[in-house]
């Protein structure tokens, strides 16, 4: 099944398209009708509240749950995904926001981890020359291949994981989180890498609280309120929009903030006016 | 590419060496500073076991120059391998985070089941140790069940094991209480005379230094192949010739008296091939992963379970080869054999040695330099003619450093970043 998958992507191909998802736990609809497009080369972000059900679509796209109604699309085959590893072989890699990475082990064998050349007997120096390439077209910025993890930044601990996730040859990426818990610059160097995994050609999801990492990084911003779209927005689109829309609110503090802002300018501008 | 590292560095960067913010120790004054660095953050390794063992050998020397005879030497490598052979099976286990308190309980059964298989059912020898090691191996897997289905902690279900496996040995020896094994049988011979042919002693003391030499000249070929720093050759040679001279002059010493133990060859075999599945193989990997990371290892496709099981089964089957040992070194099964402190000694011998109570750190080594460590002690306090009041309080006191070594070590680790 995999090897129709398997050929190259076309710059923009539509390569993972949702129609009508929903999940329901229960009585509780997590997801209603949701529709969502991942190009090649794109960087999606996905952003709403808590509780919007953002990792819940993750989780689908992940393979870990399976939705209750509706169609997954992966480069124009429909496509069901019962485990996590059926969605790996389809070519969906997914970044959790608790890295899951082994600190005793070095950045080789995290990267190899459960997936080690010839088992019996390790190679260690393929493995070794492997990494770095990965991590070179990441330009990644890890000193060296054979620390412990332990003794990584959390933005080099975030590049580890997302170069672990590169090693199969993914088509799409799923990003949970990727900044959160992160400082200034080590926020800007995930945001370098974000930007470097679209330029291989790969889809990117990237779910994200933070406006600004979003608007930096993002070609198109879904967003969910209450399980459901509820608008798609260009990066260029104002926080207040962004924020209307993740709360459904057009009162709030962004906007009135706004507003006085915005009344204040022109109140300036009728000064300036003869 | 040029021999010459400095050319190297200059002309084409290495791979690896692209990165101009990490230091890159050279040369050998490098080696020594990244030595001590290494030390001063908590990596500490095999040195605190040394240190112990050169601190012991110079008390019990000082009070009694028949400690360092060649002749006590080699009967103390003769009590090593038994229980030395049981504290490989706690690395295992220790490896992946977990606990066997069972260890002396199934060593005791086994040698109680070979003696009643062999010396009073008639079977042949080679047949009961098979079943004992089987034996050993049905309790481990019945450990991994109860953790692995039940969620038991592993030091419970082992701490039941313990009485449950001891009460059986009582069982099958019945009221004569222990079964002598006849004197003059291989079994009893491997246990307490054969030992090594000089000739064959000597060439397998440099066999270690052979395979270094090759596989390091191997990987750095390799390494310098596809533009990856290579450790220098120099610094190799100078290593395994240190190292086989000293084999060389150990076998030689020992070989003034009776020689070295073929039990001894055994386990160290044991060690040998435990080391390179931890370190070369998958399975090795995966268990150092589980034991650092459960959920991380799981997520990345390791079957934990099989981790476990393979873990636990394996601790009760060396469990249940040392107490065959124990048998032929003691020439008998008795209802005393693996009580007392042989558990104790063996989990103390792989946590001295440096394997870490608290997972996913560890070497087969471990097993061979704690257990020379724990008979060092009793040996010199038996020729100190102490009684075994004062050993256990001694070892206990071992114990106790070993592990307040190995928190303030991962404490140290966890503040220097390497975990």
């Amino acid at each position: 099944m995999s090897d129709i998958f398997d050929g190259p992507v076309s710059a923009g191909e539509l390569v993972l398209s949702l129609r009508g998802i929903s999940k329901n736990f229960g009585a509780v609809s997590a997801l209603t009708d949701i529709d969502l497009d991942v190009h090649a080369g794109e960087v999606v972000a996905l952003v709403g509240d808590n509780g919007a059900g953002k990792s819940t679509l993750v989780k689908i796209l992940a393979g870990v749950h399976q939705p209750t109604s509706g169609t997954i699309n992966f480069r124009g085959k429909q496509v069901t995904m019962p485990d996590p590893s059926a969605a790996l072989t389809l070519g969906i890699a997914t970044v959790f926001q608790d890295l899951a990475l082994c600190e005793n082990l070095d950045v080789v064998a995290n990267i190899f981890l459960g997936k080690e050349l010839s088992p019996l007997r390790l190679d260690e120096v393929a493995m070794e020359i492997r990494a770095w390439t990965l991590l070179n077209e990441l330009s990644a910025r890890i000193p060296s291949v054979r620390e412990a993890v332990a003794s990584l930044s959390g933005g080099q601990r975030q590049t580890v994981a997302i170069a672990r996730s590169l090693l199969l040859d993914p088509k799409v990426i799923l990003l949970d989180e990727p900044t959160a818990a992160l400082g200034v610059a080590q926020t800007a160097e995930v945001l370098n890498l974000i930007d470097r995994v679209r330029e291989r050609g790969l889809g990117v999801l990237m779910i994200s609280h933070n406006m600004e990492d979003v608007r930096a990084v993002a070609d198109r911003i879904v967003v969910l309120r209450l399980g459901r779209n509820n608008g798609v927005f260009e990066p260029d689109a104002s926080n207040q929009e962004l924020v209307s829309a993740i709360t459904g609110a057009a009162n709030n503090a962004v906007s009135r903030r706004a507003e006085r802002r915005k009344a204040a300018e022109q109140a300036h501008n009728q000064e300036q006016r003869p | 590419m040029s021999a010459e590292p400095k050319q190297d560095i200059s002309s084409s960067t290495a791979l690896d060496r692209s990165d101009v913010r990490v230091k890159h120790q050279a040369g050998v004054g490098g080696a020594i500073s990244a030595f001590f660095d290494r030390v001063r953050s908590g990596d500490l390794g095999s040195l605190p076991v040394i240190v112990g063992l050169v601190i012991i050998w110079s008390v019990f020397t000082a009070l009694n120059p028949v400690f360092v005879s060649s002749s006590n030497l080699v009967n103390l490598l003769f009590d090593c391998s038994t229980v030395g052979v049981i504290a490989l099976g706690i690395v295992c286990v220790l490896m992946v985070g977990e606990i066997d308190l069972s260890v002396g309980s199934i060593s005791g059964f086994a040698s109680a089941m070979v003696g009643t298989l062999w010396v009073n059912q008639g079977w042949p020898v080679a047949l009961a140790i098979v079943a004992a090691l089987a034996v050993g191996g049905f309790i481990g897997a019945l450990y991994a069940l109860l953790f692995n289905r039940l969620g038991m902690p592993s030091f419970v279900s082992t701490l039941a094991g313990l009485l449950a496996v001891l009460g059986l040995q009582l069982y099958i020896l019945g009221s004569t209480g222990s079964i002598n094994l006849p004197y003059g049988s291989n079994l009893v011979n491997f246990g307490q005379l054969l030992v090594m042919p000089d000739w064959l002693s000597y060439a397998l003391a440099a066999v270690p230094g052979i395979v270094m030499l090759i596989t390091g000249l191997r990987t750095v070929s390799r390494r310098r192949a596809v533009n990856l720093s290579a450790p220098s050759v120099g610094g190799l040679i100078v290593r395994v010739a240190a190292l086989t001279i000293l084999l060389e002059l150990i076998v030689g010493y020992l070989n003034q008296a009776r020689g070295i133990p073929w039990m001894f060859g055994l386990f160290v075999g044991l060690v040998v091939a435990m080391n390179y599945a931890l370190t070369r193989t998958q399975w090795g990997r995966s268990m150092t992963a589980v034991g650092g990371n459960r959920e991380a290892a799981r997520r990345a496709g390791i079957k934990v379970r099989s981790i476990y099981l393979s873990a636990f089964v394996m601790c009760s089957m060396f469990a249940a080869l040392g107490g065959v040992l124990s048998a032929a070194r003691l020439a008998s099964a008795s209802q005393q054999a693996g009580t007392g402190d042989v558990n104790l000694n063996a989990i103390a011998a792989a946590v001295i040695g440096g394997t870490s109570l608290f997972g996913g750190r560890g070497s087969a080594y471990s097993a061979l330099l704690g257990i020379i460590v724990i008979q060092s002690i009793a040996s010199g306090l038996t020729l100190l003619d102490l009684s075994s009041s004062l050993r256990y309080m001694i070892t206990g006191a071992v114990l106790a450093i070993a592990v307040i070594v190995d928190s303030l070590a991962r404490r140290s680790r966890v503040s220097h970043g390497r975990a």
